[in-house]
């Protein structure tokens, strides 16, 4: 065995340091709290979405159908305040969506409008909130716990994972942008990835795996972790999307889609919407996903003397990276806007996901994990 | 050079807000045009050549004509997006299969046995370059085709955004109102003093901005484009200091046991690989020796065994007459000399072992590297004595040991299988041969094996094969007088080292930053256009109008544009008598305001128009800041 891939699997620092039992049983006691509270978080959203309001829905079906009606009418407007505090002094600015787009307005969100869906749906945050921070309280215990950072392998990167992806998405919350709607299919991703994380995954916490004492394998490893919360939120905006843009083609085309579609989807934003969504956030993360590759060839060139060496990891990083720069590329194409682009969107995370689970399961490398 | 929109206006930009808009939005025509300079894509005609003239002069003129055209056809159609988008699709593809099959560039054992195992896909794949993926012809040819593409679109790129640097914001268009963004009221200023006011306060937030007829035209966020063009230079200048890298790189292995050194020179190394267009002169002239190898391993829990140091202390020297310098070279830190890096890759054990004739002479006493089989540090090896050895009949000869080394042997169990990685029950397994080690043959031999074609092993007395475990200290007697084996009280330790020059990493690393930087400019910074229009109406009040444009939509943009028309309201307020409202011009398809309050867009459509659905404000932006 080579030097290498001896300190690949295991470690040559010092990290190893002795494994603090009560710490760990302290994360794990945590971490199953967080899923209890997720789970009634999940509740809540249902709640949500169930006795939320239906009496304001069709809204799409009548914006479509009555832009058919009058095709050279002029599109939406919608007046804004422009803000600042001389409301009353300023002009006001029109806003116009683009010619040729569809002009459907968004839906009022899970609670469609209702004040008990919307109660429901506070609520969800509200616990959303609570498991998040359990959640993060169970990750750091078990960084003490194996004094490393919490990413030896893949139980730890499992629960790292969705806890940041939960925190993108409150942080969009606190930063007041419309992503509420992404409450309920986020929590249930979040339960999923939990639930494997914990029987197939767990590993106990004195399992010392390849924490390589490098800070750039500390920069490499946090930042694709954050980049793959965020392409995953983005992911799920890209999959709304699809559904959304193919509920409203159907509508514009005179369809009548089936009851529990139409609740579903009238809720949710315009699909235009939606896309921007995804666009905006997998655009945002891309410079750092590029920059988590740079980081991690800047540490493979220490480690193991080449910054690029094709090994599977590497490629499907790099697979990833040429993926999204497609979906990028697309947008600005062209005859490429809108399906299609998400379509290269939803293969560029699927890359992504395989890069993480695919690889380390089934092909190996000198990244892979020892404990799986 | 594939035509850019500069001088074709009827080439609207196709990915431009208004490209697929409908023929009432043609007269945005120009001030919508070169938001961007991202190439166009251009139909297919069905032939360039015209009107052929009869004769050989008109054929060849035609022909001429439409080679031309079918080159410079083909040359757009490369450097078009439509194209690189599919090549940037190509590529990710055919990265796929190198990460699936063995390469033989990172694992030639694993090549092989795949080829053993298959043996009707292996010689395909071996045809189809799939065994080395990323150096194969048709890899090469998708990323040559996509730098060519690359540097194709780049260039045009950057001449039109100089020209559009050096000239000015388009003029503003006719109707201002069918723009994604547009406010308007009107006002006791004069048009002229309002175009002035709008002129500074456009200025004052950086806009470029000059005053073209009744309007003031404004443009801002060129670094979108800089950056985006930035981001595309890096990338060729990091490919070609990624070509640069692979030609002139080498590659050497090196195994040096505790107390011996090594000069960088080709003839030293174990193993060497290098670029085409390396020279041996580009070694850089260095030596050091190996004085002390230190590994430690866990001792207790899950992971025993696994190790916690290696280190590797050297002292050094450069050139011919350097001074000597000590140093430690770690897993993580290589030691660096000039350009080249020396890694520590590998280590095992070298027992010293003493060979001894029938006489008592010593004809072999050596440290002996073992090669490591598994991580607990089993290893193999072979003892060689060439020359020196007479047999009991005085007759020169040669011996060979092929010998098993365990650090931790585990007593009693029968497996030559180490338990433990670190040297705390070391037992050396011998057996030997006697006659022609083969090494003269010509052909190349493993250090680590013996070639036991013309070689007799020695038995003991009853006819069976001889062998031994030997402790530290413990000597094996070879038969008939013909000498012994020692394993001496001494266990050296050695390490591998891989001494590895790649020219070209500083580019590398400076092209990827840049990448970096331009990308964030590109995809964070919003390009768009502002238009203040103050024309006298027909009852004398000047009427300001003022839109905004983007190169997509974006909530940002409406919000710009209502602090700058507070910015010019403040000093061309409106008219008392009009109170600040919606004054739209008087056109057919005029924009009506709607009638409820604009805070609450989602309240049922059927308070506005019968025909408007009601757009709120866009929801969450991650790329624009
Ligand atoms: C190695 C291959 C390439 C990579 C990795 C790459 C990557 C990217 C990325 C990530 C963007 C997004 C930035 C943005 O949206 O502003 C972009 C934009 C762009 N790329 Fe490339 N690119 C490559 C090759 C090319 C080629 C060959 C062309 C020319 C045909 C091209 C033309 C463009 C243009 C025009 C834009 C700007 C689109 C816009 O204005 O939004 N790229 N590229």
């Amino acid at each position: 065995m080579t030097l290498a891939a001896a300190t690949d699997i295991a470690s040559v620092t010092n990290l190893a340091a002795a494994t603090n039992e009560h710490l760990a049983n302290l994360s794990n006691t945590l971490i199953y709290s967080s899923m209890a509270v997720y789970t009634l978080a999940f509740f809540a959203y249902i709640a949500e979405w169930t006795f939320g309001s239906r009496s304001k829905i069709g809204r799409t079906a009548a914006a479509l159908t009555g832009a058919e009606a009058k095709k050279a009418a002029a599109p939406a407007v919608t007046v804004q305040n422009a803000g600042g505090t001389a409301v009353l002094e300023r002009p006001k600015v029109v806003v116009r969506a683009a010619s040729g787009s569809r002009d459907v307005p968004d839906g009022p969100g899970a609670h469609g409008g209702d004040e008990q869906g919307d109660l429901y749906g506070r609520i969800a945050v509200s616990l959303t909130v609570l498991a998040f921070l359990i959640e993060l309280s169970g990750v750091i215990a078990r960084a003490a716990s194996v004094e490393r950072a919490p990413w030896g392998n893949m139980y730890e990167f499992n629960i790292t994972f969705s806890t940041v992806a939960v925190g993108v998405y409150l942080t969009l919350l606190l930063l007041k942008k419309n992503v509420r709607w992404l409450g309920l299919f986020l929590v249930t991703t979040v339960l999923l990835d939990l639930g494997i994380a914990v029987t197939v995954l767990y590993t106990a916490s004195d399992q010392l795996v390849p924490a390589l004492h490098s800070y750039w394998l500390y920069i490499h490893v946090s930042t694709a972790i954050i980049c793959g919360a965020v392409f995953y939120v983005g992911a799920v905006g890209t999959l709304l999307y699809l559904f959304k843009d193919s509920y409203e083609s159907k509508l514009a085309n005179g369809g009548k889609p089936g009851a529990f579609s139409t609740s579903v989807m009238e809720r949710l934003p315009a699909s235009a919407n939606l896309d921007k969504f995804s666009y905006r956030v997998n655009a945002a993360v891309f410079p750092l996903w590029t920059f988590t590759i740079i980081a991690g060839s800047i540490w493979a060139e220490s480690a193991w003397g080449r910054y690029w060496g094709w090994d599977p990891k590497e490629t499907w990083a790099f697979i990833t990276w040429v993926a999204y720069a497609c979906y990028l590329h697309a947008r600005a194409t062209a005859g490429w806007k809108g399906r299609k682009a998400a379509y290269l969107a939803l293969i560029a995370f699927g890359c992504w996901i395989f890069n993480y689970y695919g690889v380390n399961i089934f092909v190996g490398g000198k990244h892979s994990y020892a404990g799986v | 050079m594939s035509k850019t929109t500069a001088d074709s206006p009827a080439e609207t930009p196709a990915d431009s807000p208004r490209a697929d808009s409908s023929a009432d939005d043609q007269d945005l025509g120009a001030a919508g045009s070169q938001l961007s300079t991202a190439p166009v894509e251009t139909a297919m005609p069905g032939s360039f050549g015209g009107n052929r003239r009869p004769g050989l002069t008109g054929w060849l003129a035609w022909t001429g004509r439409e080679a031309l055209g079918w080159a410079r056809w083909f040359w757009r159609q490369l450097t078009s997006m439509r194209v690189a988008l599919m090549l940037l699709f190509l590529l990710s593809l055919g990265a796929v299969p190198g990460s699936l099959i063995p390469q033989s560039g990172t694992d030639a054992l694993k090549v092989s046995e795949f080829q053993d195992a298959h043996k009707t896909l292996g010689p395909i794949y071996q045809k189809l370059g799939l065994f080395h993926v990323y150096g194969s012809a048709w890899f090469g040819a998708i990323y040559v085709l996509l730098f060519v593409s690359l540097i194709g679109c780049i260039i045009p790129r950057t001449w039109q955004f100089v020209g559009q640097l050096r000239g000015r914001p388009p003029g503003a268009p006719k109707r201002l109102n069918r723009l994604p963004a547009y406010a308007t009221w009107r006002t006791a200023a004069e048009p002229e003093q309002v175009r002035e006011v709008a002129l500074a306060a456009l200025k004052k937030r950086r806009f470029r901005a000059h005053i073209a007829g009744d309007a003031v035209a404004a443009e801002k966020g060129y670094l979108r484009e800089t950056g985006n063009l930035l981001f595309h230079l890096a990338l060729i200048v990091m490919l070609i200091a990624f070509a640069w890298g692979q030609l002139f790189k080498s590659e050497g292995d090196k195994l040096i046991v505790e107390g011996d050194g090594f000069s960088n020179t080709l003839t030293q190394y174990d193993d060497f690989k290098s670029g085409n267009l390396f020279s041996d002169d580009d070694l850089v002239p260095f030596s050091f020796n190996l004085k002390n190898f230190i590994g430690t391993y866990e001792r207790t829990g899950p992971n025993r065994g696994t190790p916690s140091t290696f280190q590797a202390d050297i002292s050094y020297s450069i050139g011919a007459y350097g001074k000597s310098e000590k140093h430690t070279i770690k897993v993580n830190e290589p030691l660096e000399i000039g350009d080249s890096k020396v890694y520590l890759v590998s280590h095992g054990y070298a027992p010293v072992v003493t060979v001894r004739d029938g006489k008592g002479n010593v004809v072999f006493h050596q440290a002996v590297p073992m090669l490591p089989i598994d991580s607990n540090v089993t290893s193999q090896g072979a003892i060689k004595v060439l020359d020196g050895y007479k047999n009991a009949q005085g007759v020169a000869e040669q011996l060979g040991f092929a010998a098993l080394f365990v650090p931790t042997y585990a007593k009693g169990s029968g497996t030559m299988f180490s338990q433990y990685p670190g040297l705390d029950y070391p037992v050396l397994n011998v057996t030997g041969y006697h006659g022609d080690l083969g090494v003269n043959s010509g052909i190349p031999q493993n250090v680590y094996q013996l070639e036991t074609k013309n070689l007799k092993q020695f038995k003991d007395s009853k006819g069976k094969i001889l062998k031994a475990q030997l402790l530290p200290g413990e000597t094996m007697k070879l038969p008939n007088g013909a000498g012994s084996i020692t394993f001496d009280k001494q266990i050296k330790e050695w390490a591998g080292f891989q001494v590895v020059q790649q020219p070209g990493t500083t580019w590398a690393l400076a092209g990827a930053l840049t990448a970096i930087l331009g990308l964030a400019g590109s995809l964070f910074i919003q390009r768009r256009r502002v238009w203040v229009r103050a024309t006298r109406g027909a009852d004398g009040v000047t009427v300001v109008e003022m839109a905004g444009l983007g190169r997509s939509e974006s909530a940002k943009l409406p919000e710009e544009l209502g602090d700058l028309a507070a910015l010019v309201h403040d000093r061309a307020p409106t008219k008392p008598a009009d109170g600040p409202k919606i004054d739209a011009p008087k056109t057919a398809d005029a924009p009506k305001p709607p009638a409820d309050d604009p805070n609450t867009p989602n309240s049922d459509a059927d308070t506005h128009d019968s025909d408007s659905g009601v757009e709120p404000p866009v929801p969450a932006e991650g790329a624009e800041k």
